[in-house]
Order: C-alpha cells, then structure tokens, then sequence
C-alpha cells in the first residue's frame, strides 16, 4: 500500500473538487513527488470502485541545457554583437569565444556585422547596426515562464532544431470519484484464512479481486518423454488390437536371426559394415538349431520350398557375426521359429524397441532408433487382409487416407510402402512399409505351406517429431534432449484421436 | 534404391505420348517407381557446386526414377520404357534371343586356372551390328554404371568390359598375373602403365580409387587379353585404351568377370537384353564361348526362359481378389511375364524371360498380378483370426513404474544405448575389461565404441547439456543396458534397469533415498532384512566414499544409491553436487499365468511342415517321444516349470525322502536342463542327474505324476534327450505319416483340427473336520469323463483343523470344462461343500 498520508489527501482532495483532480497538479500542491501520488493511484484502483483515474498525457516545452544558459546570458551572435567594440575585432579573436563560431555565422546572417578581409593583420569585424534586439533569448524567456503559447509553432520547431528547444510528454491521471467513492476506504483481504473461516470474519471481509489475466505458478511436477509417451500411444493401440507383445530385450543378435533367417542375402548392402554395426565382442553365436540352419543355407544356396534361391555360396561364418539388431523382425523370426514348433495358432504379435545402424548421421538420422512392428501370422491371410489391418492401425492414429505403393524388401513379397495424404503437406507421404513375409523365410522355419504372415513397420521417431515440431531428431532423443520441451510438451491424445501425421 | 536419371523429354518420345508431371508420377506410383525429383542438369550442378559453373550446362528437363534395388531392367531408358509400354497394353514384350554368328564362329574367352585365386568366373556376348546415338551410347555407358553400383556390388562381385571388337580379334583369354607383369594403355590414357603403377596412379582418382581395394592385396590382377596380347582390361579397375567403344563401334564385345557366377549371368543379360533393341537385328544377341580350366565350355548369353504353373485360384487367394483364370494370365502378361491357360483347370503357365531374374518365387508371380490389379483396387479386409493380447511382463511393469516415478517429480530421458568405452568406464573409475561391455568392432565415431553398461552416463550427460535449467534437476530412465552372459546364445543379454540422479546444490541424498522407498512401496516389497529391502554400506568408484549404500532385496544385491564421487561429477563437465539410484528392475516380475513369449531358442527344431518331412530330416534323426506333461503343467511351459520348481521348495524330492522312480520319470519329462533362475528344480536337477547310472535300482513308486503320451502329444513332437528304440521308432514313423495324412486331410478342407489342453487345480473344500477326507477323494476320483486324467493330490489345512483337497487334472479343452467339473463334483453334496479353480494353465 502507498503512502497512506497521500491516499488520504488524495480522497480528501477529490472530495473537494467539483469534477476532479489532476495527479500532477495534486503533486505540486502536495509538495510531492509525482511517482507517490501514481502509487497512491494504483492502490486505489486495486480496492475496487473508490476512483476512476484516466490516463493523460500533455506536452509542454522546455529549455535544453543551451537554452537556459542562452536565456540567462542572451544569444550566441547577440554576445558576439556585444563583445565587438568600435575599432572593430581580429576574426582569429573572435573565433577563441567559445560561443564565437555559431555566433559569427548568426550574426552574419542576421546581417549585425561586417567583415573587412582588406585590413592589415587579418579579417577585421565590425558592429554594421548600433543596436540589436536579442528576439532568441526573448522567446526562450516566455517559455522559460510558461508563455510559450505565445510562440509560433514554427519558431518553436526553428529553437527546437537549434537544440535549444525540447518537447516533453507529461503522463498523469484525470482522478474522478468511483462510483462506490468514500473518504475512508476498508483494508481489502487477499486470502481466505483458516481464522476468518473459523471466526466467521470472511462474511464482513473485502478482498482483492484476482487478476486472472495473470498465469499460474510454474508446477515443480515429474514429466514423462514426448518419444515415450508416443509410444505409449502406439504400445495401447496395438494391445486394442489384440497384438500380442513380443520380447525385444536383446539389442545384440546373430546376423542369422537377423538377416539369414529373413532370407536376406549374406552380399545385401545392409550387411555391409557402413550399415550395420558388428561386435567385436560377443563376436559370434555358434549356437543354431541345426537342421533349421541347414535349411536357411539350402534355401539361400539352390532354393526349394518352392523357390530358385539365391544361388550363391552361403557362408554359416557370416551367418555367426555378432550385431547391434538392425530392425526387430529378427525378433519376428524368432517368435515365428518358436511359433514353427508349436502346433500352429493364428497369432497377432507386436514391438516397440530400439534398432541400430551404422548410419551416416544428420538431422534426422540417428545410430539408433525406435522401430514399431506388427506381424499377424494366420492360414491364409491375403494381401486385402493386410491392407484392412493397416487401414485398421492408421484409423487409431487419426490417419484415414492411405494408398499403397508396391515396393521390394528383401524378405517380403508382395511388398507395400504405406502413404498417407498429409493435410498440411497437401501431398502424400510414407508413413510405413509393409509386406507379406517371403515362403522361403516361413517354410524353412517349419510353418504350415497355407500361413501366411503379414507385416508393417514404421520408425517411433517421425511420427513423434511431426507431432512435436521438432526438426533435429538430437533435440528429441539422446542426452542433448532439450528439457524445457519434455516440460512443455502436451500429452500425444487430444482426446480427438491422435493426429500424429496430420497435426 | 537406385534411381535412374532420364531425360523427359526423350521418355515421352518413346512411350509414345506425352504426361503432366502428376500424370507420369501417379503412373510410377502404380508401377511400383517413385518419380523421386524433376530436374535438369543446370540444377543440379549448381545445387551440387555453384551457380557460375551451371552455367554453361543443359536445362533439359530431367526425371529422376527411383527403382525397386531387385529390378535391374528398368535401370536405364530403354527398359523403364518397355517395362512400361507392356504395363500399359500398348507393346507385347519383346523375346530376346541368343544368335550364332553368321561365320559359324563364336567369339572365345578361354579363361585359365590362375583367375581361381582372385576372381574365377567370367561371361561373355556379342551385340552385332548395333547402331549407337549420343543419347544411345549415354544409356549404354550409364546402365553400366548402374549395374555395378547395384547388383555388381561396386564391382566387388561383378565387373563389365565393353569393347570395340573391330578393334581386337578373339581368342581372348582371361587370366590372372602379378601385377608387376600387366602393362599395357589404359582407357582414356596415352602411355602404358603396369597394374603397379596404374594402382597408385587412380589413387587419387575419385571415381576409381573405390575399386582398387578389391584386387590391391591379391598376389595376382585379373586381365583379359585378345589374340594379338592387347589388353581388353583389368577388371575390376579399367579397360584397355586400344578397344574403347565410340559412337561409331558397330560390334560391341562383352565380358563380365565375376566371383558370383549367377550374379554374372545375371549382369550380362540384363544389358544385352536392353541394348540388342538397337541391332540390325533387334533382341537378337550373338554367343559366345567361354572355356573353363577343366575344358568345359559354355555358351552365353543364356537367356533364359522359365516356365512356371500355377492356379488362377492361387492368385486370387493370395491377393484377395476374385477374378478369372483368363484375367489373372493378362495381368501377369502386362508384367512382361507371358502367360497362358494350359487348359488343365485353372493351371496358368507363366513364362518368366531373362530381364525378370527377380520372380524366383510363385510368391513374386503373385505380387506382380496384384500390381498389374492396381494395389489400390483391391478391396481391404479383416483377418478373422481370435487372439488375445498379452504384454510382454517386463515392459508391463515398466511402464506402470514410468508413470509413477515421473508422478514422484521425476522427469523421463531418453539417452542412447550406445556410448565411448570412456563413458562407462574411465569416467566412472572403472576398468573397462571389468564392466562386462559388448563392444562395436566398426564404430563410426567413439560414441559408440560400446553398449552402455549402466544408465547413469546416459543421465549425467543430459544433465551436463541442460546446465541452462533451474535447479534442481531430477531426472530418470528406465531402459535396457547390455552385458555379456554366456548362458545367452548371442553371448550377451539386455538387463532392464532403473536409473535416477538428484543435481542441485546439495547432494540431496535423502531425495534420492525418498525415491528408493518409494519404488520399493510401489513395488510392493517391504523394508525389511530378509523378506524385503534394505540398504547397506558400500564401496563403488562411482560414489564418494561412505556415501554409498547397496540395495538388497530378499537379501540379494538389486543396485546402488549414493552421492556421486566429486571425480565423477567432474569428468561428466558438472559442478554441482548429484546423488544417484541405479537398480535392476527385472527381480520384481511376478508370476503370470499366461504363455509367454521367450527370446530363448529350442535347438533342436521340431515341425511338420509338408516340404520338411519330405526333404527334411531322417528318420534316425527323430528323438523319442516322451510326455512332458505332468500333474504340474507341461514342462515344455514357463508355467509347468515354475510350478514343479515351487512345489520342490521344500522338498528334496518329488516323492518321499530318497530319490525314486518318481523322481527319473520328472527328470525325463524336462525337455532340457532348467534355467539357474529356477533354483529348487536346478538344485533338485542336478541331484538327480548324478543317480543316472543306477537310475533302473531305484525304487518304484504307485503315483503317476508324469502323464501319458496322447495321441495329440505324439503330434507334438516333443523331444527326448535319452535314449532311442528302432523297433518303436519304425512303428512311430509309420503312425506319424498316418498322422501327417490325416492333417492333410485336415487342412485340405481347411479345419485345422486343434486339441487343446488344460491342467488344472482343483480345491475340494469339504463341510467340516469330521468329512472323511479320504472318502471325499475316492468321490472326486470317480468322476470320469472323455478327455479327463486325474493326477496328484494332496491335504492342505485352512485351519479349525479343516483341510482341503487339492487334486490335480489334465483336461481336454473342448470335452471338459471347468464348471462341467465343478457341476459333478459338488453333487457328491454330503461331502463336498465347494470347489474352486485354484490353477489354469493352458498346456
């Protein structure tokens, strides 16, 4: 609260006044300064509708420092006109005055001298009138006395671009009675208190209305990562779907699970050490079941089940590398292999785990990633089939529009690449990749000849940095993450579905 | 995938139309291409360099193509166009053709035993007659390049020769020497050269010294001579100046030399095929004969034609369309797969040419019929197929303890699995050879020399990038970490963990302990010595000294808590203060009565596949059979294990006190010896494996607690490791081609018949102390029914001295249920006064 001295000369002062008061009337008449008299505004305005004050801004002139100065000792050329006697001053004299040069020239031109280049010993000034009215020091006296209104606007402008002049812009408040206006005003509370609740006080209290302009307090709360609350999202839709979860705990894997048994060529380019990261350490897995092994290495080197192979000389050293897992299909494989020796049951299964290549990295390239994976192995499942179920998938995650390009993967045939219309884009984009598994990676596993397995995958990562905004995937993932956008981020569900691709 | 550069303009002069940009992109969609970007020579150059050096270069417009990696006829104009044209109905495909040459004379390539040590095989052909174009030749030069970016490998498998042959006179021969001993001129040069000097002279060539590596460390180069001892090249690196091609070559020579011979064959047709459209006699391609170091002689190009049957039906199944046989054969033929009714139901012949070495499957026949339908056109289904969904248990539990830690005012990261050697070990001030680390053996840059080993690194450098944010910071992470485990197949294992750190000005220990407690409350584990959690001094690198306690729970190690040693703090570029939680989280899985999805490998392989019983394994190789269902659920199971494993907590056997016939017969129904992780099974396994050599005197026991093979479980194929009897096992293979005969029968009408099988556990709980308890079971006994097996039971109390029975049974799903069981039981109501399910388990 202001200064209560002044609130109640204020009010006092108000009462008074016919219409209102002038804040900065009221300072000088206080002998205050104007600062106090605002502060004792404010605090009125804050108690409710004691007063109404209104925002006023006046102009007045005043004097530069030159101004006063000239206005105390005259003009620059009507002090160069006294300092010139009779017989006349050296220029060279004149021009050591410190107010010499700009006088010289004003008084030329006000034509009060003269100069006589002819004389001996240099330039010679003499006085060309007897007297002179110093009009510059007159005009800045009615201003210095507050009669500037007795000035033209131009020669107001003419002092001001002299520097002599200034203009300054006065703020006050036009003070008027409110409309509950009182002489005394009742303390207003801010907080309910236990002890008013208790004491019943609350009845007869004031308080402070609340700026609800203003935003709340910053909330010291844990917070959960945009990637993984994404995938918590993609994590629910499949389980909605009936997809079983499928154990993707192991980052290290044979390059047989991982590309033999999808009947991916031991020369793919994948395989190459640009692509994919090797272990030096657990360098190898010797442990295969072996007659499925000798199979993968038939049907890679002369085909059978149905199929011309490969025809290449496979290599069950390549087969044994040890890698960082380039996709979760080698998990696919192996469920499927285990599926293999069961008596079959159609199943649903599903992944959301880390993949790892060897990759050249940029903006939204990293060595590692999330891969999401859908497989559904049932007798008989057919191309439309697969094309339901991601049209199923995509519906959950707001996506309605989507038409398929054929494709080639190197373990699925047919194979499709899954593109949705992008509303913000205006154009298609791929959101997946997808494909019915190859015969020659499901019979060497054992399968029954009429299964067929389905299945999709698309990268955690771009969804999620679509949905965030974000455009540098270091900013998303990784411990360059910045935290403030793990604070800020919204929940993924809007409760509208979840416009991943559209938002 | 590669992409093909073509120049528009020329791509519409020959489809014979022209398309808006929208127009030819949708019809690469259908196609299976991508129109990837529309360009022209000008852009790029100076999007690749600048602008001043565009300048003098061609605003043709450009269109480049992205084509699927497996189909290398369309890498060049001249086979986008056909493949196109055939699509769209408006050209047949054409039929390549291998020619002798009119003087009766193949060319020879004779190659010599010497390639074997360094690249063996080798193709060749003879385009006569041929009429180049700049654009022509252009394509020529470009598919070439193409083919060894894409099949050849970067040349490493396959590298093609093309040679004026005008220039040179066959014989060739190819061979290999020491590079000391190659001279000639090569391509583009004006003096000769020995493969020495022509090595470190492409060195600092940007386009060739890719090659290099493929022949450097051979003690000798491949090269191929004429008759006259020209050199035609040195593949893989470069051609002969003497019989380079030009716009005037009217008969080119072909050679390939190759360490794959198919991918050869492969190459070589491919650009015979696309370029033979330019000879006199187009499609027509001339032999020629290679000569292998044993005499045997081939003549190439093979250009092969293969035929392949199969049913309209087929297609239409595999697809999910209905259209006719006649449909399905024009679809295939507008995929340049030429195909006919053979008249014989719906059997359609396909004929597959040489450019189509991508079908190597009735799987790819079918894919092109969908693309030739229009992938779009099809119409999108539901697979029918009822599957329940189950969480994988670890990251269920994960994901419920996410919420709550981050509801405790911890905030989620996401930090890389893989780090420096330096992150998880001398920053931490440990050793790296003690860390148990799996390491990168080509790793790009030193963040990823190794998978990390503990999640606090990951944290500390999170912490170190967001310097910038109010204190305090808490952070946490629970995600996998990876270390060696040789009981593992791949030698290594991923282990869950959970891990928090505390940085403010303080060490706020107490905050990092508070989150312990919590976890452990949220866990439902109880600070307790023994029976629950507690902490306890210790020692660690990482924590500074007398500031760090290790948790135990159920008086086993889970991980540690402690304020971070200051030399920690430092070497992670921090400066306050940070106290840190590191815990296994994998310890607090309970139980669950589901299957289960395992990563765990069975090694040896069991199926029924119709192709692997055919060519498959011998008969000698099959195991027995031996049941490995018992009172306590199938043994092959997660579930049945885990039960027989608490059911021998407090027993040293199965049966009594000494071991007994009881005991060998739940040793053989293990399929294999159990995980350590079961430590009452191990303990009681490896007791009884050491009674194997008087196994036969052990005493007899009356109960049956292993069940006995059904006929469903003979199907099954379970494996004995014990053990093997010729006379049964012929009597067996015949039984299970009886067996494999009647589920062809099955499945050919397309029931797949199931049997399902439950065990389950029943209580009996009778009215009062005074039942005859002993009474009770003979009445509980006698219920019998089809597909029900009674198993062991026991007398539990429930206390007032009241016991009840449990009695143990194996079900067969679709016969017995549970209330069918219920229901009988508690009519015995004299006695019984309810029962209940206390297990299920599916078998």
């Amino acid at each position: 609260m202001a200064d209560t001295g002044v609130v109640e000369a204020l009010l006092l002062g108000l009462e008074k006044a016919e219409d209102g008061v002038d804040s900065l009337e009221l300072s000088s008449s206080l002998g205050v300064e104007h600062q106090v008299v605002v502060g004792a505004v404010k605090s009125l305005q804050s108690v409710g509708e004691v007063i109404s004050a209104e925002q006023r801004s006046s102009k007045h002139w005043q004097l530069t420092e030159e101004g006063v100065e000239i206005s105390e000792l005259g003009s620059h050329e009507a002090r160069v006109f006294e300092c010139i006697p009779v017989e006349g001053l050296l220029q060279s004299e004149l021009m050591k005055l410190p107010f010499g040069k700009i006088g010289f020239t004003k008084a030329m031109s006000n034509k009060w001298i003269r100069v006589d280049k002819t004389s001996e010993g240099g330039p010679l000034i003499f006085r060309s009138v007897q007297t002179i009215v110093d009009q510059v020091r007159e005009k800045l006296l009615n201003v210095l006395n507050g009669k500037d209104a007795e000035l033209e606007e131009k020669e107001k402008s003419e002092l001001k671009k002299r520097r002599l002049l200034s203009e300054v812009t006065v703020k006050s408040y036009w003070i008027t009675k409110g409309s509950s206006f009182s002489t005394t005003i009742t303390k207003q509370e801010t907080e309910l208190t236990p002890e008013m609740i208790v004491s019943g006080n609350w009845k007869d209290n004031k308080f402070k209305p609340y700026n609800f302009e203003a935003m709340g307090v910053p909330l010291d709360c844990g917070h959960l990562h945009p990637l993984m609350k994404v995938r918590t999202q993609f994590r629910q839709i499949f389980l909605e779907m009936g997809f079983t979860e499928m154990p993707t705990n192991n980052f290290i894997e044979s390059s047989f699970w991982n590309f033999d048994s999808l009947f991916q060529p031991q020369q793919h380019p994948a395989r190459d050490q640009h692509d994919t990261f090797f272990l030096s350490d657990p360098a190898l897995t010797l442990d295969f079941p072996q007659d499925y092994l000798q199979r993968v290495k038939k049907v890679h080197t002369e085909g059978g089940f149905g199929s011309q192979g490969y025809k290449y000389e496979w290599k069950v050293e390549e087969a044994q590398k040890n890698i960082l897992r380039t996709h979760t299909t080698a998990v696919s494989a192996r469920m499927l292999y285990k599926l293999a020796q069961q008596k079959f049951t159609p199943v649903k299964y599903f992944s959301i785990d880390r993949v790892f290549r060897n990759e050249t990295l940029d903006a939204t390239h990293l060595a590692e990633f999330h891969q999401i994976e859908g497989v559904v192995a049932d007798y008989d499942l057919t191309l439309g089939d697969l094309m339901g179920v991601l049209h199923q998938f995509f519906t959950k995650l707001g996506i309605t529009k989507l038409r398929f390009k054929p494709a080639y993967n190197p373990y699925t045939e047919p194979s499709m690449e899954v593109f949705s219309y992008h509303e913000g884009l205006e154009k298609w984009v791929e959101v997946g990749n997808s494909g019915v598994f190859r015969p020659e990676m499901l019979l060497p596993m054992g399968l029954p000849e009429d299964v067929s397995v389905i299945a999709w995958g698309l990268s955690l990562e771009r969804p999620t940095m679509i949905k965030y905004g974000i455009n540098n995937i270091r900013e998303l993932v990784g411990h360059k993450v910045n935290l403030q956008m793990v604070y800020d981020g919204p929940i993924s569900s809007d409760g509208r579905g979840l416009p991943l691709f559209t938002a | 995938m590669p992409t093909v550069g073509v120049k528009r303009d020329l791509l519409f002069k020959a489809l014979g139309r022209s398309y808006t940009d929208e127009e030819f992109d949708e019809l690469c969609f259908q196609f299976g291409l991508e129109l990837d970007e529309i360009t022209s020579e000008k852009e790029l150059i100076s999007k690749e360099q600048n602008d001043s050096k565009a300048a003098g270069a061609s605003d043709v417009i450009l269109y480049k193509i992205d084509v699927p990696a497996n189909r290398y006829d369309l890498l060049c104009l001249e086979g986008l166009v056909r493949g196109l044209q055939v699509f769209k109905n408006k050209l047949e495909a054409p039929r390549y053709v291998r020619v002798s040459p009119v003087s009766g004379q193949p060319q020879k390539l004779i190659i010599t035993k010497e390639t074997a040590a360094v690249r063996p095989y080798a193709v060749a052909a003879v385009l006569r007659d041929i009429t180049f174009t700049q654009e022509r030749y252009d394509s020529f030069i470009e598919l070439q390049e193409k083919l060894h970016q894409n099949i050849c490998r970067k040349r490493s498998i396959v590298a093609i020769g093309t040679h004026d042959l005008d220039t040179t006179s066959g014989p060739f021969t190819y061979t290999a020497k020491p590079p000391s001993e190659i001279c000639f001129q090569p391509l583009n040069q004006t003096k000769e050269f020995t493969a020495t000097e022509l090595m470190s002279l492409y060195r600092t060539d940007s386009h060739l010294k890719h090659y290099l590596h493929i022949i450097e460390d051979k003690p000798v180069y491949p090269v191929i001579y004429d008759s006259n001892g020209i050199v035609l090249s040195m593949p893989p690196i470069i051609n002969g100046d003497h019989t380079k091609i030009s716009l005037k070559t009217k008969n080119v020579f072909i050679e390939c030399t190759a360490t794959d011979l198919t991918k050869a064959k492969v190459v070589l047709d491919t650009l015979v095929t696309m370029f033979s459209q330019y000879c006199s006699q187009p499609f027509t391609v001339e032999e020629a004969e290679v000569v292998y170091p044993d005499g045997k002689t081939c003549l190439y190009p093979e250009l092969p034609y293969r035929k392949e049957k199969l049913s309209g039906e087929f297609v239409n199944r595999k697809i999910g369309i209905n259209e006719s046989t006649e449909t399905v054969a024009q679809l295939l033929t507008r995929m340049c797969l030429l195909s006919k009714l053979t008249g014989v139901g719906d059997q359609i012949e396909v004929e597959i040419p040489p450019t189509r070495s991508d079908i190597i499957h009735a799987c790819d026949i079918v894919e092109d019929a969908a693309i030739a339908y229009g992938f779009n056109n099809i119409t999108r289904t539901t697979p029918r197929s009822y599957t329940v969904a189950t969480q994988f248990p670890l990251n269920k539990l994960t994901e419920l303890l996410r919420q709550d830690v981050a509801a405790a005012g911890f905030t989620e990261v996401l930090t890389f699995a893989l780090c420096s050697k330096e992150d998880v070990g001398d920053k931490l001030g440990k050793k790296i050879s003690e860390t148990g680390a799996a390491h990168i053996s080509n790793p790009k840059t030193a963040e990823f020399q190794v998978a990390r080993t503990t999640l606090l690194p990951g944290l500390l450098k999170t912490i170190a990038a967001n310097k910038k944010m109010p204190l305090p910071l808490k952070l946490f992470e629970i995600s996998d970490v990876v270390l060696k485990d040789k009981s593992k197949d791949v030698g290594a294992r991923n282990s869950r963990r959970f891990c928090a750190v505390y940085y403010n000005k303080s060490p706020g220990f107490e905050v990092i302990h508070g989150l312990m407690d919590r976890t452990m409350q949220l866990l439902g584990v109880k600070p307790l010595r023994g029976e629950g959690y507690h902490i306890q001094a210790a020692e660690d690198s990482i924590f500074f000294p007398g500031r760090c306690a290790e948790i135990f729970v159920d008086g086993k190690s889970v991980g540690r808590l402690g304020v971070l040693h200051p030399n920690v703090v430092t070497r992670f570029e921090l400066t306050m203060p940070c106290s840190a939680l590191e815990m296994d989280i994998e310890p607090f899985l309970g139980q669950s009565a589901e299957a289960l999805l395992t990563l765990d490998i069975p090694m040896q392989g069991v199926f029924k596949n119709k192709y692997l019983t055919q060519e498959g394994v011998r008969p000698d190789q099959r195991a027995p059979l031996t049941s490995t269902k018992t009172v306590f659920g199938d043994l092959s199971s997660p579930a049945g294990l885990a039960a027989l494993d608490s059911y021998l907590s407090d027993k040293s056997y199965v049966e009594g006190f000494m071991a007994t016939q009881a005991d060998t017969a739940m040793f053989d129904a293990l399929p294999s010896a159990p995980c350590p992780t079961l430590c009452h099974l191990s303990r009681w396994y490896n007791h009884i494996r050491s009674f194997q050599t008087e196994r036969t005197h052990l005493p007899t026991v009356k109960k049956e607690l292993v069940l006995p093979l059904t006929d469903e479980d003979h199907d099954d194929d379970d494996i004995d490791l014990f053990g093997s009897d010729d006379e049964a096992e012929n009597e067996e293979a015949e039984r299970i081609k009886k067996q494999r005969l009647a589920e062809y029968e099955a499945k050919k009408s397309k029931k797949p018949a199931l049997v399902a099988k439950s065990s389950i556990l029943l209580d009996v709980k009778p009215w009062d102390d005074e039942t005859d308890m002993a009474e009770l079971e003979e009445r509980v006994r006698s219920v019998s029914m089809e597909g029900l097996l009674w198993g062991r039971s026991k007398l539990v109390p429930v206390g007032y001295g009241i016991r009840k029975l449990q009695i143990g049974c194996v079900v067969e799903d679709d016969k017995v249920g549970t209330d069918l069981l219920e229901e009988a039981i508690t009519a015995f109501d004299q006695y019984v006064q309810s029962v209940d399910v206390a297990a299920f388990n599916k078998i």
